[in-house]
């Protein structure tokens, strides 16, 4: 990986992280994320993947190191200006963090109604994301009346509704059967053509091998070179790095019905 | 915009549930207070309005002699003359002829003319000047000193002392409003955080899609602000249907000195006032405590 600070989405540099007194979680985690790249983050349970995703989602400080996001280092980063810098990245929570009292509707509005975009325009794009992520007969259900499965789509919904220019997920796939997860998967795919930078948490092997994606795996809280798919997923990641990603309008809208397109792999 | 709907979940969290008894509560005692301290007030000054501008001094007959000596010839009531001439705030003080007191006594002693053979006491009519604010206590003292068996015969006297009363009860009810204010204060901090914790998981997905802290701090106090609105009229309305209580019994008591339970519209604008003053302190006291639980986030 080059290290390129202006350029890259994400970066760390040695970075620990402990909670409180105990043990560090994360060790010297160096790495970065240019735009438009696709990995997948693989691990044992309690390897830190979630704790990475927590560092890059700012919910925690690192104990020690460095961590940028969007050429920006977070340490000296006042404040006021780290909502800014949340906007533009959307979280796929492992258990969702839906508001349970509010509709599918209101909570995939969330994002926008938080950072202050008018109800008219609100209503369009989350009618139309909804529709895209195959819940349109379920906009105004309450949540707990919906299926797990469901539950996991408008966390993504809510997660993209903005546009964010960094997509974290945290097993976003693991509550849905093999097509769902392959049809999510090719949501985020669609995405990261439209430029977006993706890390994805992931335990299923099927959808990593079939996808292809460069892998960062963690093990005991330290990246290591398993086998020899790093190597190539260094390659991949050049890749990735280099293409070219498609301009972005402001305008730009997920297609229409797509998502029934994407079933159907 | 500030009235816009809520992302936090609105039913049975601890705000919801204690916010607005406890507003009532602290209106209802607020209203009872004030209306306390602008009763005393009205009544002190209506007391004081009613008097004469006229007071009486008494100087009792010395015992052994067997009569009164004339006045003219009495030292003690030309001194006491002398000094109440002095005072500035006295227009006039005479000593009540002998003519005058026969015809006091008359009701009494019948037709008796050797008043003088009497041990009465020597009277002086003292008036005051229009609108003289005089201490009365003070000119007692003051009087006392000069000759020890002068007495100052005025209503003067003790409703100074009543006057002194409704001041220091006042005060109270100026301590008691204050003291409720903190409590109110208190009370909503305390909610607040309870509340807080029971909406934390909403907060923190506010919190991580990139709510500025001002945001989720307006929501709560915009639900503090309805809720300590609604105790407030409850409060409200329980303060004054007391006060109406208590004017129709003060009514019946038919006594100059029990006072008026009648409020000028100055009065009722603060007692209508008070319910929204307690809002706004709930209201910003929530607002504060969630942007200091906020500023301890990330």
């Amino acid at each position: 990986m080059t290290f390129d600070a202006n350029d890259s989405i994400v970066r760390f540099e040695n970075v620990g992280l402990r909670y409180g007194l105990g043990p560090e979680v994360l060790q010297d985690i160096t790495f970065e994320l240019p735009p438009a790249s696709f990995h997948f983050l693989l691990g044992p349970s309690g390897a830190g993947k979630s704790s990475l995703l927590r560092l890059m989602y700012l919910a925690l400080k690192p104990s020690r190191g460095l961590i940028s996001l969007f050429g920006r280092d977070i340490a000296t980063t006042p404040r006021d200006d780290l909502p800014a810098l949340r906007r533009r990245i959307g979280v796929v929570f492992q258990e969702f963090r839906l508001l349970n009292h509010l509709t599918t509707f209101d909570n995939v509005a969330l994002p926008l109604r938080v950072a202050g975009i008018r109800e008219s325009e609100i209503e369009k794009h989350v009618r139309e994301l909804l529709a895209w992520v195959g819940l349109k007969d379920h906009v105004n259900a309450r949540l707990p009346t919906l299926s797990g499965g469901q539950q996991q789509r408008v966390a993504i919904a809510r997660a993209v509704i903005t546009r964010p220019q960094l997509i974290l997920a945290d097993e976003p796939t693991g509550n849905v059967d093999d097509r769902m997860a392959m049809r999510l998967m090719h949501l985020f795919e669609e995405l990261n053509k439209l430029g977006t930078t993706l890390l994805i948490a992931t335990h299923n092997e099927t959808i990593v091998r079939r996808l292809g994606h460069p892998r960062l795996h963690l093990e005991d809280g330290r990246f290591v070179d398993v086998d020899s798919d790093v190597s190539s997923s260094e390659e991949k990641t050049e890749t990735t790095a280099t293409r070219k990603a498609p301009k972005r309008s402001r305008s730009a809208r997920f297609p229409a019905g797509s998502a029934h397109r994407q079933g159907t792999p | 915009m500030f009235w816009r709907r809520t992302d936090l979940p609105v039913d049975s969290d601890s705000l919801g549930r204690f916010l607005p008894g406890i507003v009532a509560f602290m209106v209802y005692l607020a209203t009872l207070a004030l209306a306390g301290v602008m009763i005393l007030m009205e009544a002190t000054t209506t007391w004081q309005a009613g008097l004469s501008s006229t007071m009486t001094v008494q100087i009792a007959p010395e015992a052994d002699t067997g009569g009164g000596l004339p006045a003219a010839e009495d030292s003690r009531v030309q001194s006491a003359l002398a000094l109440l001439r002095r005072l500035p705030d006295v227009a006039r003080a005479d000593v009540v002829n002998d003519e005058a007191m026969t015809t006091l006594l008359e009701p009494w002693l019948g037709e008796f003319t050797a008043v003088e053979e009497l041990p009465l006491p020597r009277l002086i009519d003292v008036e005051l000047r229009n609108g003289a604010e005089i201490d009365a206590l003070g000119l007692a003292e003051l009087l006392t000193a000069e000759v020890p068996e002068a007495t100052v015969d005025d209503h003067r006297v003790w409703l100074d002392r009543l006057a002194r009363l409704a001041r220091a009860v006042g005060g109270l009810a100026v301590i008691v409003l204050v003291v409720i204010g903190a409590i109110t204060v208190t009370i909503v901090i305390f909610t607040t955080r309870t509340t807080l914790a029971i909406h934390r998981n909403a907060i923190e997905v506010l919190h991580l899609i990139g709510a500025h802290d001002a945001y989720v701090a307006d929501q709560f106090a915009r639900r503090a602000l309805v809720l300590a609105l609604k105790g407030g009229l409850v409060g409200l309305a329980l303060a004054v249907s007391s006060l109406v209580g208590l004017a129709y019994l003060a009514a019946r008591i038919e006594s100059e000195l029990v006072p008026d339970i009648a409020f000028g519209p100055l009065q009722w604008a603060a007692i209508l006032v008070l319910p929204l003053v307690v809002a706004a302190i709930a209201t910003l006291t929530a607002r504060g405590t969630v942007m200091r639980a906020l500023a301890k986030m990330l």
